[in-house]
């Protein structure tokens, strides 16, 4: 057993931590945040050039071939700077999407370009009714010539505005929430028939509302096979989350290295906070949760490859309500513990504190996951 | 001991309520109900209503213009005023520095200011903590140093709600650097247009502007306008602290949010159903709920120990921890119940100039915002660790 990283592993550490260093100062990431598209294009070609859009991306498609603990380590970093690139959408889904479903044509001609960052991707899988059910879908693809015609609203779409492709959740036969039945699809963002809705998200990313409204695609832009999209999400779905707990443990750690700074050398009453006893517990009690999410962290990373859905899925929901459970003391105290300061936008405690609460939500928050694993 | 309403009390809950239905402006429910936040005007015309019925300040002594009800008739009607989604009370006047201006003012200072108070015509914010002085706030350094017939204010304030918009401050100041911390302090209240005062805004991490840090130059204020004994203001702060932490404890507030959060979870829908339905969310919201009932019965405890003529001390303490804790349990569960749509943060869809249809359902635009400044519940009005204290120390004798 060795939870050590090994050299390649920690050259990457390394460079992460530069550029976040060097790009995402409080101020650098505010006014990325505000531009235009909320994040840099000279970043994400900087992440191609440095080869992390490849990192996990196969060989022979001009990926480098790592593996999920490589991700989580870069993921972890990107998490310590709160980076707003689409990473998560458009390689871990995105990429994760390809490799598991996509053709030999798929593969060939979009992994090269994800790799070099010439293509973005978006999941579109949220509806209005549909809450943390990934098979709950009422978007419908139907049949018409050799292609299909897809119609429906899907919601929270992160990252959907500078995407160039958008894969989409859509329903080709069976009941709205049955397993069987579910198409994914690679639609073009700029298709006609396609309208979205872009705005702001209160962790500092983008979102839009899509909706489609008679969209055709062909046959060739099917993902995975016809019916069978509820396994293909299940299993990236699981990577997105491995790597949004690594993540998580980054924002974390943070949190819990400035709060515990702060209470030493903020003075009240004569002395500074630190020493409160009751302090002290508090600041034992977030430094223990950020121990426990780490080494769950590092748990689904191992595992989220497990042959065994049963096994590969437990871990994943595991892990999803430790992370959950985990923020949301960490994020919560270090505001609690900051008193006033930390209720300021210009602190970037308050910023760390919002991407960990969103992080609960995404793809399912503590509750659905603990329920998730008591049924598995 | 008895809960029953006598018939009077019921006769009063029923004519509050025919007042609240045929008075309560449209629009301004309206707004209460989505969550937006009410405008200045607007709580303005709300209270200017209220006054012109006698009904401004229901706490408040007869002879000072307030209502003289007895403990059930307040508590009645709260709870219709919560049933109505009625705007909030802004407490800065109303709840804090009124009573403590009829309680230790002189007559000159009763006369000039509770009459604005009570119609809204002035809007009063507080000058108490200092970015050094937060959890100790007797360590504060604002100086008032006197000459002649005024004292000249220096320093600053942080976290002052509501600065750029009032038209008054209650302010502590240190006169003395003699013996205790506390022994040196007075109680001053200062006219926001006097030369020297400077607000500036801190956007809190809502996104919104309702905090300031207020810079206090050469500030001349007029030796009336302290309230009663120069260094003796400590007493005075903390008697005005038991009252806002008995406002800030909330029932009514909390009591609209639940409501909120049960139409909220009964629209949403989760596996095909709605989410009230799922046993885990609705355990949630009744665990809360035995929570704010529990918090309740304590409260009016309190309140009829006051109305029998023991006033409420450290045990304020006990409404403000309880009473902040659901508020954030509230606000949680809310953005919980929305899923997804607790992301989208177009801040403009709070406003009244916002005439595009809702991102997701419209209830959802307001709840994050007031997630996110509820967390500063525990930490206004004294920090929960520092009400924990005083309990400690004042209550079980630790």
């Amino acid at each position: 057993m060795d939870f050590s990283l090994s050299e390649e592993q920690q050259m990457l550490k390394d460079s992460v931590q530069r550029f976040v260093r060097d790009e995402y100062e409080l101020e650098a990431r505010r006014k990325l945040v505000a531009s235009d598209i909320g994040y840099s294009e000279a970043n994400w070609a900087k992440m191609a050039e440095l080869g992390w859009l490849a990192l996990s991306l196969p060989e022979e498609y001009g990926g480098i071939g790592g593996n999920a603990v490589d991700t989580m380590v870069l993921m972890e970093e990107f998490g310590r700077g709160l980076v707003v690139e689409p990473y998560m959408t458009s390689i871990i889904i995105g990429g994760g999407f390809l490799m598991a479903g996509g053709s030999a044509a798929q593969k060939t001609v979009l992994l090269p370009k994800l790799a070099a960052g010439e293509l973005k991707l978006a999941f579109a899988y949220a509806e209005r009714q549909s809450r943390f059910d990934l098979n709950d879908v009422e978007c419908k693809a139907e049949k018409s010539g050799d292609g299909y015609t897809i119609t429906g609203h899907k919601g929270v779409v992160f990252h959907a505005a500078t995407a160039d492709k958008i894969i989409v959740s859509a329903r080709t036969s069976g009941g709205s929430r049955d397993e069987d039945g579910i198409t994914l699809f690679l639609v073009d963002n700029n298709c006609s028939g396609l309208t979205r809705r872009d705005y702001p998200t209160v962790d500092g990313l983008r979102a839009s509302e899509v909706e489609m409204d008679g969209v055709t695609v062909g046959a060739d832009a099917v993902l995975g096979s016809v019916g069978g999209g509820a396994a293909l999400m299940e299993e990236v779905v699981g990577l997105a989350i491995a790597a949004i707990c690594a993540e998580a443990v980054g924002c974390m750690d943070v949190l819990q290295e400035t709060t515990n700074e702060y209470l030493k050398t903020r003075v009240q009453f004569g002395v500074p906070l630190s020493k409160f006893q009751v302090l002290q517990h508090r600041m034992v009690d977030m430094f223990m949760e950020c121990e426990q999410a780490r080494s769950m962290c590092y748990m689904v990373n191992l595992k989220v490859g497990d042959e065994d859905p049963v096994e590969r899925a437990k871990s994943v929901s595991a892990a999803k309500v430790q992370i959950g459970n985990s923020g949301r003391f960490v994020g919560q105290q270090s505001v609690q513990l900051h008193g006033g300061m930390g209720m300021t936008d210009e602190l970037h405690v308050g910023h760390y504190f919002k991407r960990l609460t969103m992080i609960d939500t995404m793809f399912g928050n503590k509750d659905h996951h603990l329920k998730r694993y008591a049924d598995l | 001991m008895d809960l029953a309403f006598s018939d009077d009390d019921l006769a009063f809950r029923e004519d509050v309520r025919t007042f609240v239905a045929e008075n309560l402006p449209e629009d301004i429910a309206e707004s209460a109900r989505r969550g937006r936040p009410i405008s200045k005007p607007d709580i303005q015309r709300w209270q200017r209503i209220l006054y012109d019925q006698g009904w401004a300040a229901p706490a408040w002594p007869a002879e000072y213009g307030g209502t003289g009800w007895d403990a059930t008739k307040r508590y009645i009607f709260d709870e219709v005023m919560a049933e109505f989604d009625t705007p909030e009370t802004i407490p800065f006047g109303l709840l804090m520095v009124g009573p403590l201006i009829y309680t230790f003012g002189n007559d000159a200072q009763k006369a000039r200011f509770l009459p604005t108070i009570l119609t809204g015509e002035e809007w009063w914010c507080q000058g108490y903590s200092e970015p050094g002085a937060g959890s100790d706030l007797a360590s504060l350094q604002t100086k008032a140093v006197r000459d002649g017939d005024n004292y000249v204010v220096n320093g600053t304030k942080t976290w002052n709600s509501s600065a750029h918009i009032a038209d008054w401050v209650f302010c502590l100041v240190r006169t003395s650097n003699e013996g205790k911390q506390q022994e040196g302090i007075s109680f001053l209240l200062i006219d926001m247009t006097t030369p020297g005062i400077d607000p500036k805004p801190i956007i809190s991490i809502d996104g919104a502007h309702h905090l300031n840090m207020t810079y206090y130059t050469d500030v001349k204020v007029p030796v009336e306008n302290r309230i009663g004994e120069e260094n003796k203001g400590w007493t005075y702060a903390k008697f005005l602290l038991g009252h806002e932490r008995i406002s800030i404890s909330e029932v009514g507030l909390s009591k609209q949010r639940l409501r909120r959060l049960k139409t909220i979870a009964a629209e949403e829908r989760s596996h095909g159903e709605s989410l009230i339905e799922d046993p885990t969310f609705a355990g949630k919201i009744a665990a809360a709920e035995v929570r704010l009932i529990s918090h309740e019965y304590l409260n009016l405890r309190l309140l009829a120990e006051e109305a029998a003529g023991r006033p409420i001390g450290a045990e304020a303490s006990l409404l403000k921890i309880r009473g902040t804790e659901i508020r954030q349990e509230l606000t949680e569960l809310t953005i919980e119940a929305l899923g997804y749509y607790t992301a989208p943060f177009e801040m403009e869809q709070l406003s009244d100039r916002w005439n595009e249809p809702a991102i997701g359902p419209d209830y959802a635009a307001a709840q994050m915002p007031q997630f996110l400044f509820s967390r500063a519940a525990t930490i206004y009005g004294g920090s929960n660790e520092v009400q924990r204290n005083i309990i400690a120390k004042m209550v079980l004798g630790l």
